[in-house]
């Protein structure tokens, strides 16, 4: 077993599936059919070689595990493919929520089902490859090759403006992920590789230089994660993107922004990841107060839980940046818990929309009375959302305002304001939708989960409690990891010299 | 006996043109088919004996054969018989097939296979102007569309122009070096400096290739042409064309001009910074795809002037990385534009595309994927040809070069793009022929590949290049 290339396999697998689906002939009706059974059993077995991968991971172990490397282009850069402790669960979340995200579409999507079942094969392969790839050009080449596929998807089997959208989203990333390019060709340049594993233990970036590679991978992290004031393409995006869409971009492509701060800006730009450490609080804060009051204006129910998901990640880029272990550890959990619960909150406006096919908030009210599965286990995904203890949501804050209160404690009664407001936006929410009375004819005759949705809903359920009163396992997996990171972090800040203020980044000088 | 080696390359084409008019005038245009193989064959032959011939010169150091050459040559050749093919199948379309057509690109091709290789400015020029002549024929070739004549008298005006400046600036280089050879100039240069004379035929000699390049502001014929003329006639002048003459830039910028590469940067920087803007800007209100490719066109030979740009062996290998992957692509998107036709004729309009996705799935998936490719995203060819280009401009310190270069690229997936949702998000119109013919569909599906599979393994591209690079630095 442990002589199979997992990563490559786990990677690549789904392009297989996409291939087969792009084989098949027949009436439009019968390709759809067997190209969902197709995308369904290529998912599945994804999820199923990313728990094998889990199984045989070693979290006692800081070390990159299940390496695998071939020679490529040359000239440095090279086929490097392995998962630590901070990458391998991010592995399973992708697998894990890429059936879901199948099944949601069962019905909802009729229209060009194989291409539609192909975009998604092909951005679990991106998805997959950017949590494994050791090497910046594989990284770099699979991080922007997502982009490809979610364009297709939000623009074909989107909403009424979804041109509009899907070029927002498109042109945004590709913004900032091209500085994040020429940072990656400084570095190679630079150091004579790409490979990510020999620049983070031997090479070491001058300071000024960090600097300006620090801002460049900020860029493109800051746009993807999203953070305020560049996070304005996610609520347009989520809002046009069909059920799915929405479910990828919050739960997994949102999460690759605070991936790269942790494998590339705080490790190998350590000084500058310092220096910049207050502007990251800054922006994270407002976005946790700000957009959760946006949040809290919203009428359509989608815009409401993504800027839900800013404000959330909000308390990740605050957390990392806090450089402690309750923080990193605590960004990581929230990253990997919100990918659980914001999946599911969008499951749950999939849910409705199926139905009445309309996202206003006003249109609904009174659910319980008809729906009482589907108020339950909206209620789970709120209450997580709003982080109450119990739920994998907690945690992940909790943690998250603990390393905050180590570092400064004014950031953390500011990020604390966050929690309390997420509660008001989120049982707001939950009070217009499912309680009050059922007087809307509309909905008189709405009806409850169907086994396919219910089957959908109730693992995400478990997981999210599951999380929340055990998260254990996933401390296990990161714990020998972080520590690492951190030991990392401060061996390069001591070998750089105390860092400079960010008053004085300007003329920093050269080590 | 070794001079022939070396340059039997071209007498293979220049004699195949000569029995090519033989048979031509003979049998008329009922023999256009017969020339067309005849002309894939002579191209062929013609590469065979360029990548054989050893290193050397010839015709007391007018011409020379090294591996610039014998790269460029391989990339230029490649490019001239897909044209053949490409001008034969919409020809026979549009019922217009004459014997004259395969025999010019034989005489172009002829023009820029010496141009690769031309090592002092006699040759440069002469082989330049055969290049140019056979090409403003080809532009107006169909001579009964006011467009295509449109198209070659405007071609042959402005060529003019530029070839007049040129001449001044090597008027000027003769005057002040008393040399036309590429490699005493350069020694003149580093014995005695450089004069302002100096300086002033090599802005000149410049602003002419930079029109043959297209480089912005030397670019306002090639809308036009693109349009006006022929499709398979614009492919050729979108790839050959401008693969040959930017390897003349490199040849005799760099070999004569070697000790004044911080005189030459300036320039080159200037040329490289308005092309990749306006190429970018200009291309997004356009309508018609053949335009939308012309500033296209302009906006990546920014790109490859970013590696001039750097002067050193990186950037030179870049660009001419670039210059293999821009033409091959361009070939592909041709190809797919040529299979745009509706009720028997050719159609431009990128509105012609609408929904083609879902009638024509092939077709647009080869479109989008080379669309993707050129805009520069991975995992697509193009992001490698552009690394290797920014790379050598970060080396080279041109930082805000760079930066301003990945910037324009973003300006430039906005018009790709277009023709993605075009063909994607919109509602199908009316629908296209369908069917596109073996030569053409052969060329799209050998691009497409190669956008999808090139990331896979660069091959020995990527070295070759870098020999290239290094034979034109020594």
């Amino acid at each position: 077993m442990s002589n199979l290339p997992l990563l490559s396999i786990v990677t690549f697998f789904p392009l297989l599936g996409a291939g087969a689906i792009m084989l098949l002939r027949g009436g439009d009706g019968a390709i759809a059919k067997n190209a969902r059974w197709i995308a369904l059993v290529t998912t599945a077995i994804e999820l199923i070689v990313s728990l094998i991968i889990w199984a045989s991971f070693d979290g006692h172990s800081a070390q990159f595990q299940l390496v695998e490397k071939h020679n490529w282009l040359g000239y440095g850069i090279n086929y490097h493919m392995g998962v630590d402790g901070i990458s391998m669960l991010f592995v399973v979340l992708t697998g894990g929520l890429m059936p879901f995200c199948i099944v949601a579409s069962w019905e909802s999507i009729e229209t060009r089902v194989a291409e539609y079942m192909i975009a998604f094969l092909v951005l679990e392969t991106m998805m997959m490859g950017v949590f494994t790839a050791l090497d910046l050009f594989l990284f770099y080449l699979l991080f922007e090759g997502g982009l490809i596929p979610m364009f297709i998807i939000i623009g074909v089997w989107g909403g009424k403006r979804r041109v509009y959208a899907s070029y927002k989203f498109f042109l945004y990333t590709l913004l900032g992920s091209v500085l994040m390019l020429l940072a990656i060709l400084a570095m190679w340049q630079f150091a004579g590789t790409t490979d990510i594993d020999t620049i983070i233990h031997t090479v070491h970036f001058p300071v000024q230089m960090q600097f300006w590679l620090w801002l460049a991978f900020f860029a493109s992290f800051a746009v993807k994660m999203p953070m305020w004031p560049v996070h304005t393409w996610l609520p347009d995006a989520h809002v046009e993107a069909p059920t799915a869409g929405s479910v990828i971009l919050a739960g997994i492509l949102l999460k690759m922004g605070g991936y790269g701060f942790l494998r590339f800006s705080l490790p190998m730009f350590a000084s500058a990841s310092v220096t910049f450490a207050p502007l990251v609080f800054v922006l994270s804060i407002v976005a946790i107060i700000y957009t959760s009051l946006v949040a809290l204006a919203q009428e359509d129910m989608k815009k409401l839980i993504a800027y839900s998901s800013v404000a959330h990640m909000g308390f990740v880029t605050m957390g990392i940046f806090t450089l402690t272990h309750q923080g990193i550890e605590g960004g990581i959990f929230q990253m990997l818990s919100h990918g659980v619960v914001s999946g599911a909150l969008f499951l749950c406006v999939g849910v409705v929309y199926d139905r009445m096919h309309t996202r206003e908030i006003a249109a609904y009210g009174g659910l319980v009375a008809r729906m009482p599965m589907y108020a339950a286990c909206f209620m789970v995904f709120t209450l997580a959302n709003v982080g109450l203890p119990g739920t994998g949501g907690f945690v992940g804050e909790f943690l998250t305002i603990l390393g905050a209160f180590l570092y400064n404690s004014w950031i953390a009664i500011f990020s604390a304001t966050g929690v309390i407001l997420s509660a008001a936006y989120a049982l707001y929410l939950y009070r217009r939708v499912i309680f009050g009375k059922l007087v809307k004819p509309s909905l008189q005759a709405i009806q409850d989960l169907s086994l396919r949705e219910f089957a959908m809903l109730a693992p995400l359920v478990i997981l999210t409690i599951l999380m929340g009163v055990y998260p254990k396992p996933v401390f296990d997996i990161t714990s020998a990891s972080v520590a690492n990171l951190i030991q990392q972090h401060s061996a390069a800040i001591a070998y750089d010299g105390a860092p400079p203020k960010l008053a004085s980044a300007a003329h920093g000088g050269v080590r | 006996m070794n001079e022939l080696g070396l340059i039997l390359p071209e007498i293979i084409l220049g004699v195949g043109a000569l029995v090519m008019l033989l048979i031509g005038a003979a049998q008329g245009n009922k023999s256009a088919d017969l020339l067309a193989i005849l002309a894939v064959l002579l191209i062929a032959a013609s590469a065979y004996f360029s990548m054989v011939a050893g290193d050397g010169t010839a015709f007391h150091g007018a011409f020379i054969m090294d591996s610039f050459a014998r790269f460029t040559k391989a990339v230029i050749l490649w490019s001239s018989v897909a044209c053949v093919l490409l001008a034969r199948h919409f020809f026979i379309l549009e019922k217009d097939q004459r014997f004259e057509l395969p025999i010019l690109i034989v005489l172009a091709t002829l023009g820029m296979s010496m141009m690769v290789s031309a090592d002092n400015f006699i040759a440069l020029y002469v082989s330049l102007e055969l290049q140019s002549l056979a090409l403003y024929v080809l532009a107006a070739f169909k001579r009964d569309s006011i467009r295509s004549t449109e198209a070659g008298l405007k071609y042959f005006v402005l060529g003019s122009l530029s070839s007049g400046m040129m001449l001044y600036g090597i008027s000027l280089i003769y005057g002040f070096s008393g040399t036309l050879d590429f490699t005493a100039v350069a020694a003149t240069i580093k014995a005695s400096g450089l004069s302002v004379g100096m300086i002033f035929g090599l802005v000149f000699l410049l602003a002419g290739l930079a029109f043959k390049i297209s480089a912005v502001p030397f670019h306002m014929w090639t809308p036009d042409v693109y349009e006006g003329a022929p499709t398979p006639i614009t492919a050729f002048l979108a790839t050959a064309s401008k693969v040959a003459s930017f390897a003349l830039v490199l040849r005799a910028v760099v070999v004569p001009f070697s000790g004044a590469v911080h005189q030459y940067q300036q320039i080159v920087i200037f040329l490289s910074v308005l092309s990749m803007a306006l190429g970018a800007f200009a291309a997004i209100g356009q309508t018609n795809i053949k335009r939308l490719m012309s500033y296209s066109s302009i906006g990546h030979m920014g790109y490859a002037l970013l590696g001039l740009a750097a002067g050193t062996q990186l950037g030179l290998r870049g660009v001419l990385f670039y210059l293999a992957f821009y033409s091959l692509t361009n070939l592909g998107v041709f190809a797919c534009v040529q299979a745009m036709r509706r009720d028997g004729k050719s159609v431009e309009n990128i509105s012609d595309l609408s929904g083609i996705a879902r009638t024509r799935p092939a077709l647009a998936f080869a479109f989008m994927t080379m669309m993707l490719s050129l805009s520069g995203l991975p995992p697509l060819a193009g992001i490698l040809a552009k690394a290797f280009v920014f790379v050598a401009a970060i080396e080279a310190h041109l930082y805000l070069l760079a930066a301003f270069g990945v910037l324009t690229s973003v300006v430039a997936a906005y018009y790709y793009l277009r023709i993605v949702k075009v063909m994607y998000f919109d509602e199908p119109g009316q629908p296209l022929d369908s069917g596109m013919g073996w030569s053409v569909g052969t060329i799209a599906t050998v691009a497409t590949l190669f956008s999808v599979f090139f990331v896979i393994n660069t091959g020995r591209l990527l070295d070759y290049a870098g020999g290239a690079a290094q034979a034109l630095l020594k």
